[in-house]
């Protein structure tokens, strides 16, 4: 029997589960591998070359490349390991996750402050259309 | 005896450490909330713990996707600060109580908790940035601190109640603990918050309201929550406060609620926080 998924409609959101972990597994070994200054330096030097030597597959390799955190999300890629990256580029995790929003950094900073994105409407996939 | 005297909750945002290391707290943006934990910095110093159980998770530092501990109990004699990808904080490192951690291990390991054990581990803003919001910036940390790591990075975490009835045995775990000793517990992480995808920078402040009310005053109905409302209500990352549970599960059936505060935004998070006493 298939395992029960009920996280599936919730719009915008990828959950980190099994499946995902396993597709994502070299990916995310990779943004840990971030967290040593001397592989931040490598990496940074030559990016494509650092990614090619872990094995990592080429449509993974191009979305960490093009910094498109919501292409890795589909890819196997996990918030916390990929935040290794937002540090590894001098960006906050604000301005990290703005990036996955379609919003501007100031944007996003703004809807923050003023008590962030609200939950009506953004409860289940079926609620965006 | 040994006895758990209190229990704190607070969420461990990094940005906050980073506020207190760089000296922001004054700042417009950050006033607030540090004014939320004065009256909890008061608090803990005249209680002045022996031991702090810090129950926390850690954010892919400690444990990479090799090894993924669901629970990990922090066995050790010390823990240092982590190089989370900008340096380590400039904290003191973390003196654990082995003797507490090794009974607790043993104790609730044979009420069916199988906890992992951690001998050596560099723990992250999830435990230094709770240290960091009730003790300031002191030269050593005041008290002892034991480890208790919870996954909550790869679903699923451990369920709601699983937490609360962990909580429960370490409760009786440190009851049985011969050397005269006043323990706290500490859960953090949470409240609503999302770091990922389309749907990041969700908060809910109703769900947020009512998860403080009722871990005070109805905390086992509240521990039955499934995973599923926690993610879908409170955003994907919303799910790091099935950790208070744990805490809320080592303290009396009644508690004395101290404080409660809550504040929005620290960076992409909801902070929530609450001083509960345990009355006789
Ligand atoms: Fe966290």
């Amino acid at each position: 029997m298939a395992l029960d998924k009920p996280y599936t409609d919730i719009p915008g959101t990828t959950i980190f589960d099994s499946s995902q972990a396993r597709k994502g597994y070299k990916l995310n070994q990779f943004f840990y591998s971030l967290m040593k200054a001397e592989n931040r330096e490598r990496f940074l030097s030559d990016e494509r070359a650092y990614l090619e030597e872990r094995n990592i597959g080429e449509e993974q390799i191009q979305a960490v490349m093009d910094r498109d955190y919501n292409r890795v999300i589909s890819l196997g890629g996990n918030v916390y390991f990929f935040g290794k990256l937002f540090f590894t580029d001098e960006q906050s995790f604000e301005v990290g996750a703005s990036s996955m929003t379609g919003m501007a950094p100031g944007e996003y900073r703004e809807m923050m402050i003023s008590g962030g994105r609200s939950v009506e409407g953004n409860r289940y996939t079926e609620e965006q259309d | 005896m040994a006895r758990i005297t209190a229990g704190v909750a607070t969420s461990h945002v990094p940005a906050i450490g980073a506020a207190v290391d760089l000296g922001k707290t004054k700042e417009d943006y950050w006033a607030p909330l540090f004014k939320g934990y004065e009256f909890s910095k008061q608090w803990i110093a005249k209680e002045n713990p022996d031991v702090v159980i810090l129950v926390y998770n850690d954010h892919a530092t400690a444990f990479d996707m090799k090894v993924i501990p669901t629970f990990a109990v922090g066995c050790g004699e010390s823990f240092g600060i982590a190089d989370e990808g900008w340096g380590a904080r400039p904290v003191p490192e973390v003196i654990g109580h082995p003797d507490l951690a090794w009974h607790i291990s043993q104790s609730v390991i044979q009420e069916d908790f199988d906890l992992t054990i951690i001998n050596e581990m560099e723990v992250d803003h999830g435990l230094s940035v709770p240290l960091t919001l009730m003790f300031d910036q002191p030269d050593a940390w005041p008290c002892r601190v034991i480890p208790l790591a919870v996954n909550v990075v790869l679903y699923p975490p451990p369920s709601g109640m699983r937490c609360y009835r962990l909580g429960q045995a370490i409760r009786r775990a440190v009851d049985t603990f011969d050397e005269d000793l006043d323990v706290q517990i500490w859960g953090t992480g949470g409240m609503s918050h999302q770091l990922q995808g389309p749907r990041a920078g969700l908060i809910n402040k109703d769900f947020d309201a009512d998860f403080l009310e009722r871990i005070v005053n109805d905390p086992e109905a509240l521990a039955a929550m499934p995973h599923i409302e926690y993610m879908r209500n409170a955003g994907a990352e919303g799910i790091e406060l099935v950790m208070w549970h744990i805490m809320r599960g080592a303290l009396n059936e009644k508690v004395k609620e101290l404080h409660r505060f809550y504040h929005v935004p620290a960076s992409n998070t909801a902070v929530g926080h609450l001083v509960l006493e345990n009355t006789e």
